[in-house]
Order: structure tokens, then sequence, then C-alpha cells
């Protein structure tokens, strides 16, 4: 599995396309910090860029790696490599070097900038956790849609639909009910419905740290209780975690049964 | 000539009588030890205008009573133990000082409100450098006026509003000045009612169970250079007119119904250069009119200014609004209030003509926060790229929000 992940991964490191989405963020980084010359503000500027782009990206890649490498992976199959391995080499490589790229990307600029010396620092660490986090969620679906379809146009269509399902469609429906059920209690069903879709975790996650003081305004005692503590943290990062593994256990699932 | 001489003569006397009085003007010495072992005894023997200096140590006195103009200094701190056992200082005469005593333990009653320090019907009281702690109601000034508190200590431990007291309360009082206290752990820190002509100035108000400054029908009044955090709610200010709220700090009031400051039903007041720093809600304001609110730093909170309603001919001008997750909410659509040259952190207008003011409106209202007024849970889809594309088409053609409540002319560049 390491042998593949290093192929994969230089591979990717070599390509034209991280170099892209490496300078993209460098440049979104320095232009940020260049306009605004504030940490904390520029950090709120990158959430909202954060989840949104990361999980687009890491779907198209994640799709388009997949179909182009078929052939790769073929030819892998024919050796005696486990399933398995050959999948999640390839998986963890693309992952990993988009999750480089952003790192590095958004990193560079910020520590230039004295982001070291200031105390926004922790904003920003927890941003780029959650974008990691993003990255692996979204690359590790986008390997369940190409696996299951053999049609790539296809897949590519199922993969750009579950992101603006999951960015866009779902909070638009969470709206819906929420209003339409305005006279019920409705906290834990927000806070539950919040968990179940990664982009909006990732951004109550953020929020916590930014604008607690307006998450605190509601009256109701477990939101109080999950906003107040670390409580809502600690939960957050938990399903967060449980959302990568998720993705990770279907490919396997599909990658056993799949015939080539 | 004559009439000069006469004038001369009768300066004399008066130097005269002056020095006299000091001169008669006994100091009385009160320590454990010594010929005079209690405050209260002595000051029963002390004459008008005399001094006590109280020894440090321990005095286990409560409902002590000066009844006539005295000077009581304490030497060091000296602790008046009150043993909960009732109030501990009781002023009944004009010209009075206390200054540096530890008063600690006040009875708490649930009928009786017993404070550490209480002025009846006094005037020209000067209560200073005092420490108070574990009390009931701390200075408690009634039907007072021309006095002064200055630089006390007042530290409460107050943990439920029905059992404990008021920091600093004035009731039927006026012209008095409350300078550089520092209240903490009280019900509310500073409490007004009917209290007119009051100067409240570089006081801090932190940690207390409801307000850090309370006014109830209380007018003309001015409070400067305080700082309010951690309570309740910073600034409560309600049926008042013609009040002055200057250069104040209001931080970190946090909690679902916590306000920086609550106004309401008050008329004809100023609100400037005061900073909202991480309130849940900055101003919470209600039934106010006639108010200008110039030149306020707005960073960080929650809602910066919430509109409940029946707010009218109010005007926001050069007021800074710096990253607050709201900056105006508003329950109605009808606007008479002007905002005019603020600086919003959120405009995303431009300036051709490079006169330092956008060219384009901002509208501060977002249609989310009519939203989340109408159900509180959709808090949590606070900056999701949906809430911002509808925030955008309203803002756009807006149908929900005032379409007059706009600023013309925001600025470009922060108000330094």
């Amino acid at each position: 599995m390491l042998k593949i992940l290093k192929y994969s991964f230089y591979d990717l490191i070599r390509s034209r396309w991280s170099y892209v989405y490496f300078l993209f963020y460098l440049t979104l980084g320095f232009v940020l910090l260049f306009l605004n010359n504030d940490v904390s503000k520029a950090v709120i500027t990158l959430m909202n860029v954060i989840i949104v782009l990361i999980p687009l990206i890491g779907t198209i890649f994640g799709v388009m790696y997949y179909y182009n490498s078929r052939e790769f992976t073929e030819l892998l199959l024919a050796q005696p490599i486990k399933r398995s391995s050959i999948f999640m080499g390839q998986y963890f490589g693309v992952a990993g070097s988009l999750t480089l790229s952003l790192v590095l990307g958004l990193g560079i600029p910020f520590v230039l900038y004295g982001l070291l010396r200031s105390n926004a620092i922790f904003d920003f660490s927890l941003l780029l956790v959650t974008g990691a986090f993003l990255t692996f969620i979204f690359v590790g679906l986008s390997f369940v849609i190409a696996i299951s379809n053999e049609n790539k146009i296809k897949g590519f269509g199922y993969a750009v639909l579950l992101w603006l399902f999951l960015a866009v469609v779902y909070d638009g429906l969470f709206l819906m009910s929420l209003i339409v059920f305005e006279e019920y209690p409705l906290d834990t069903f927000s806070l539950v419905a919040t968990m179940l879709n990664p982009i909006d975790l990732s951004r109550i996650l953020i929020l916590l740290k930014l604008d607690i003081s307006a998450l605190l305004g509601y009256t109701g005692a477990i939101f109080k209780k999950f906003f107040g503590t670390d409580l809502g943290f600690l939960v957050s990062m938990a399903v967060l975690f449980l959302w990568t593994v998720l993705p990770i256990l279907g490919l396997r699932h599909k990658a056993k049964r799949k015939d080539f | 000539m004559r009439t000069d001489t006469q004038h001369n003569a009768y300066m004399l006397v008066c130097i005269l009588l002056v020095l006299t009085q000091t001169v008669m003007a006994k100091t009385w010495t009160v320590c454990t030890s010594c010929e005079h072992s209690s405050i209260k005894g002595t000051i029963e023997r002390a004459e008008a205008h005399d001094t006590l200096l109280v020894q440090k140590g321990t005095y286990r006195e409560y409902e002590i009573l000066v009844d006539k103009p005295l000077y009581i200094k304490g030497i060091g701190y000296p602790i008046v133990d009150g043993e909960k056992k009732g109030e501990i200082f009781q002023v009944r005469s004009d010209h009075v000082t206390l200054d540096g005593l530890f008063i600690i333990n006040v009875g708490v009653s649930y009928t009786k409100d017993n404070a550490a320090i209480r002025v009846i019907q006094s005037k020209d009281f000067l209560i200073q450098n005092m420490v108070l702690e574990q009390l009931f109601f701390g200075i408690y000034l009634e039907k007072s006026s021309h006095g002064k508190v200055y630089h006390n200590r007042i530290i409460g431990e107050a943990v439920d509003e029905y059992n404990s007291g008021n920091g600093i309360q004035l009731w039927y009082s006026s012209d008095i000045e409350v300078r550089k206290n520092h209240v903490q752990g009280t019900r509310d820190g500073i409490y007004l009612e009917f209290s007119d002509q009051i100067t409240i100035t570089g006081n801090t108000s932190m940690d207390n169970l409801r307000y850090g400054l309370h006014f109830m029908f209380s007018n003309h009044d001015v409070y400067t250079h305080n700082t309010f955090e951690n309570n309740g709610a910073g600034v409560a200010v309600m049926f008042s007119k013609f009040i002055t709220m200057k250069n104040n700090t209001f931080r970190k009031n946090w909690g679902t119904a916590a306000y920086g400051m609550l106004l309401k039903e008050i008329n004809d007041a100023e609100i400037s250069n005061n900073t909202f720093e991480e309130n849940t809600i900055g101003i919470n304001i209600e039934g106010s009119n006639r108010i200008d609110y110039t030149d306020n730093d707005f960073i960080g909170n929650g809602w910066a200014i919430r509109v409940i309603g029946a707010c009218y001919t109010n005007t926001f001008k050069g007021n800074n609004f710096l990253y607050n997750s709201f900056d105006i909410s508003y329950n109605s659509k009808l606007n008479d209030n002007i905002f005019e040259s603020n600086y919003w952190s959120s405009y995303t207008g431009y300036d051709l003509d490079r006169n330092g003011i956008g060219d384009v409106p901002y509208r501060p209202v977002k249609l989310f926060s009519y939203v989340v007024n109408r159900t509180p849970e959709t808090i949590v889809l606070l900056r999701s790229l949906f809430m911002d594309i509808i925030d955008f088409s309203e803002r756009v053609s807006p149908v929900f929000t005032p379409d007059n409540l706009q600023d013309a002319q925001p600025l470009m560049k922060i108000r330094p």
C-alpha cells in the first residue's frame, strides 16, 4: 500500500494540477493579507473559501484521478497485490497531495505575515485541520462514486450533484424544515441535522471560535451546553472523524466486490 | 473707610471662628487595646467635627450610627466585622467622611435591605477607600445629595438574585459623584432609582449577576469612562431621560439574554465614543426615541444593535461596525431612524470619485437576521453559503427588510 501511495503521491505532486491548486491558495493567502492586513478578518474570509471550495475541488479531483488512472489500476490489479491496498494507496495519495497543497499554500503567506506572533494562530490551525478533514472526506466520497459508476459522465455528474447538495441544497431544506416546524422544540433536531452534513459540521466547528457570541444568543439548554462548553468542539471533531472513516470503509467494501 | 474696617473685623472674626473650631475639634484614637476600644462608643462620646482614627485590628460591631459630622479614618485597613447580624454603618448627618475601613459580613435579610454603609437624608458626605466584602448591599444612599463615593472596592459573592444585594445603590438621591470604584460579584453593580444629576466616572463593574449599572426612573445623569465586563448585562437604562453615556467599555457580556447595553423607554440620550466588544448583543433598543449614537465602536459582537420596536428619530452617525455577526437586527418593516457615515466592515461597495464615501448605499439589515428573529434555532446556519446567497438577493432587491434602512454614505476607511 505504501508503495502505491508513494507512486500516486509523487505522480500527483509532479502534475500540473497540484501546482495550480497550490498556487491558487498561495495567491489567495497573499491577496487576502495584502488587502486586509488583519489576520483575524482574513480567517473569516478564508472560512467561506474553505467550506465551499475544498469540497468542490476534492470531489472533482478525486473523480478525475480515478478515471484517469484506470489503466494503471488495471495493470496493478493484474499483479499479486491486495485490492484494498491499491485503492487505499491511491486514495491517500490524492487526499494527501491536496492537503499538502492546502497547508503549504495557505501556511506560507500567513507565516510570512506574522501569524506566529498573532493570537489568531489557533483559529488558523483549526481552519487548516478542518480543511484537511474536508479534503479526505470528499476525495473519499468521490472515489466511492467513481468506483460505482463505469460511465465517466455519470460519475462526474453524481459527484458534482453531491457537492451541490451538501454545500447549498441541504442548508435550504434544513432552513425550510426549521421554519415549517418552528412550533416544535428544534434545538436537538438542528444540532443533529448539522452533524449529518460534513460541510455544516466544519462550519459550526469554525464558528465555535469566530462567532461564539452570536451562537450563545439563543435560549435553549441544549444549545447552551453544546456551544457554551467544550462539548461542542469535542463532539464535532469526533463526528468529523467518523465522516472521514465512513467513505474509506465504503471504498474498501466496493473495491472488494467490484468486477473489473 | 468705615465699611472697610467693619469688613476686615468681620473677616477676622470669621477666621478666628474657623481656627477655634479646628482647635476645638478633637482627635480620638480607637484601637482594640486602647481606652476607646469600640467605634460605636467613641462616636457617642465624640463632638461634631471630631476626627476618629481607627487603628488596625478587628472590631466586631454592627449598627454603628453616625449622627454627627465626623471624620472617621481607618489606619492600615481595620476590619469592621458585622458578624452577619445586620447593617454596619448608618450615616444620618451631613458632612460625614468615612475613609479606609475594611467592612465584612453584612447580615443577609429577606425583609430588610441591610447595607455595609447606609447614608440617610444627608448632604456633603464622602465615602472613600473602603473595602467591602461578604456583603448584602454595599453602599446604600437614601434621599441624600451632594456627596461623593470615591475609590471603593466592593467584592461580593452573589450566586442567586433573590438573596443578593446591589454594590452601590442610590435611591431618591441627587448631585452625587461616583468615581473610580470597583464593584464585582453583586446583583447590580451600581443601581440608580429616582436619582438625578448623578455623575458616574471611571468605575469598573464586572461579574455581576444582573447588570453592571442600572438606571430606573433617573434623569439627567452622566456616566463616562467606565468598564463593564462579563455581567448579566453591562448597563440597563430604563425609563429615564437625558442620560449621557460616553467613553465607556462594554466587554464580554455573554449569554442568552446578555447585552452590552439595554435601553428601554429612554428618550433624548447621547451615546458616544463607547466601545462594545464581544457581547452577545451590543445594544438592545426598545421604545427609545431621539437618541444620538455617534463615534462608537462595535467590535466582534453577535448582534451589534438589535432594535426591538417603537424606536423613532434615532441617529447613528460615525460609528465603526467591525466583524459583528449581525450589524443591525430589526423586527419591523418601518424605519424612522437615520444611519449615516458609519464604517461597516462588511461593506463591499466602491468609491470611484475617491472622496472617502462609498458610492453604493449599504444595507445593514440582513434577511437572515429576520429569519433568526422568527426561528432562533436557524442560528446554526450562520455564514452558510445558502444564507449568503439569500442575503445577497435580499440586498439587491429588498422585500422583507425596510427599503429605506440604509447608510447612503458609508465610509470607505475605518474612523480612527
